[in-house]
């Protein structure tokens, strides 16, 4: 398992195949949405995902 | 080097460790360096190039709310990091490693990785390759290699 889906997983919850399937969506397509909600809990997230390292950021839903 | 894997579960959910004393003195030093690195940082101040990685834009398309949350977070994320830098320097001659423990030097290996990648300016998903010759940057290219595969096998023991 790669650390991004063991994170994924840790954080929020998500089985190992979904895990697996947003940590591939990052390495062909260079990102994926991993959570949303209001920015408040948007920023929390983001934090949690900067603490492991992991390049998160935030974009308002078009 | 060893074939053995250096992390067991044990049927009490603790974590054996197989660190040889060569792997522990390596870590200790490295986690040493980071701390002066990280330290180094101000909140309001520059970021040594080399800790980019560890504090990424939360807002891309948003000035005002990405100034916002560097001047709340970064102090915290200094602060975390920190706390767990601690827990693996205490934790790092124990043969056993509960798994709040483990989570730390999850943490911490994966910044001394990201922070010497930067160094070594590998991207994400790329490793260094290894040169003929007996170059400086070789050994930290080694170095490099040997947090990824200590990373891995601490994910793997932390997954089951």
């Amino acid at each position: 398992m790669s650390y991004v889906t063991h994170v994924l997983q840790k954080l929020f919850g998500y089985s190992t195949e979904k895990a697996t399937q947003l940590m591939l969506d990052v390495h062909n397509k260079g990102r994926a949405v991993v959570s949303n909600g209001t920015r408040e809990k948007a920023e929390l997230d983001v934090f949690r995902l900067h603490e492991y390292g992991l390049w998160a950021t935030m974009q308002k839903d078009s | 080097m060893l074939f053995n894997r250096r992390f067991k579960t044990k049927r009490n959910g603790v974590v054996e460790t197989r660190i040889t004393d060569d792997e522990r003195l390596l870590l200790a030093g490295l986690i040493g360096q980071l701390r002066e690195l990280v330290l180094s940082t101000s909140p309001e101040g520059m970021v040594d190039p080399s800790l980019r990685r560890l504090y990424p834009t939360a807002y891309v398309d948003d000035t005002e709310h990405e100034m916002k949350y560097q001047r709340l977070m970064r102090d915290q994320l200094l602060e975390r990091r920190l706390s767990h830098l601690d827990v693996v320097e205490t934790t790092l001659d124990d043969h056993e490693l509960n798994q709040e423990n483990l989570n730390s030097w999850i943490m911490t290996i994966n910044d001394l990785r990201l922070v010497l990648g930067t160094h070594l300016d590998v991207s994400e998903n790329e490793e260094p390759s290894f040169s003929e010759d007996n170059d400086p940057q070789q050994h930290q290219s080694a170095v490099y290699h040997y947090l990824s595969h200590l990373l891995g096998e601490l994910v793997e023991v932390a997954s089951n």
